[in-house]
């Protein structure tokens, strides 16, 4: 039963890891760019996967949330609302592909040697911050909650206060009044005065009222 | 075979490195380049769950959310910035970005 539990453990590693590596291939390669943010959407989907293998499910489930229910939807609202030419973009692909291969090797390179010869410290378990619980005393939300909530309150803060800057900041960017259209200026409405808009007219006889506020032409 | 660190960390260096990969390869494709970005965050965060649940200690987990956090800013903040770029040149390539240079 246990070995069992194992196999499938590894399979399901080996499908979330294979899975989420293609469509990390295909976010950078494909051809178009609305394909590039679904595949985007697929490798984040795969990760929550490996990151409920590890047992994180708190964090998976924020992944799928916050990835793919809003990261992944404004890239996709953004890539169909401009209207852009993509072809001429890709132009150039093939030319800056050797210089890309060859960093990423470099870079490749570099991480497996760093991984191929650290070593744990064997004393870890004493310096952690905040053990993780052991078997089923608490689930990982809340011992995620109790941590959050007490240690690292001004963190969470500091980072509420990063997205509301980051929503602020998105809407006074975009935001734009278009000339053509007609608004309601309540502010404009209120500050009005009796002389801007009404005026005592002296007629002279038999030629009418000619208005004398806001006469267009003539 | 039992899956261990080693596997996760592997995944994550082929995240990491597909993300720099991109950003080469896309040159001139901003959008395409911020999602290699936020590839390269998700790699960082399989790396910091990943060490989490090794060393038993949920720190990683926490700062994986601040992560998380700080990749939804960015993405809203460049992608605002994108529009308005859009809106104002007609395009997004990034070598014609060079308004501010001298």
């Amino acid at each position: 039963m246990e070995r069992r539990s194992v196999i499938l453990q590894t399979i399901m590693f080996y499908l979330f890891a294979a899975l989420t590596v293609a469509s990390g291939v295909m976010v950078v390669s494909a051809r178009n760019p609305v394909h590039s943010v679904l595949f985007l959407i697929l490798a984040f989907i795969n990760s929550a996967g490996l990151f409920l293998l590890m047992g994180a499910e708190f964090l998976a489930m924020i992944l799928v949330i916050v990835y793919v229910g809003a990261v992944a939807v404004l890239f996709l609202f953004v890539v169909m609302m401009l209207d852009i030419d993509f072809a001429e973009l890709r132009s150039g692909f093939l030319r800056y592909l050797p210089i890309g291969a060859l960093i990423g090797f470099i870079l490749f390179a570099e991480l497996v040697l760093v991984f191929g010869s650290w070593a744990i410290a064997p004393s870890y378990a004493t310096v952690a911050a905040a053990p993780l619980p052991q078997g089923a005393t608490m689930t990982n939300t809340r011992a995620l909650g109790d941590l959050l909530y007490t240690r690292y309150i001004f963190a969470f803060q500091a980072a509420g206060v990063i997205l509301l800057v980051a929503m602020i900041g998105a809407i006074v960017l975009t935001l734009r009044h278009r000339v053509g259209t007609r608004r309601q200026s309540i502010s404009e409405q209120l500050a009005r005065t009796r002389a801007q808009s009404v005026a005592v007219v002296k007629a002279p006889l038999g030629s009418g009222a000619m208005p004398t506020i806001g006469r267009a032409g003539d | 075979m039992v899956v261990s660190l080693a596997h996760y960390l592997t995944v994550a260096a082929i995240l990491f490195t597909l993300g720099i990969f991109g950003i080469f390869l896309n040159r001139k494709n901003v959008i395409i380049i911020m999602m290699s970005i936020e590839l390269m965050l998700l790699a960082v965060n399989i790396n910091f769950v990943a060490f989490s649940v090794v060393l038993h200690d949920l720190v990683g987990q926490v700062f994986a959310m601040f992560v998380l956090t700080v990749a939804a800013a960015e993405a809203a903040i460049g992608l605002a910035i994108l529009v308005v770029y859009f809106r104002n040149r007609g395009t997004i390539e990034v070598e014609d970005i060079r308004i501010m240079r001298g």
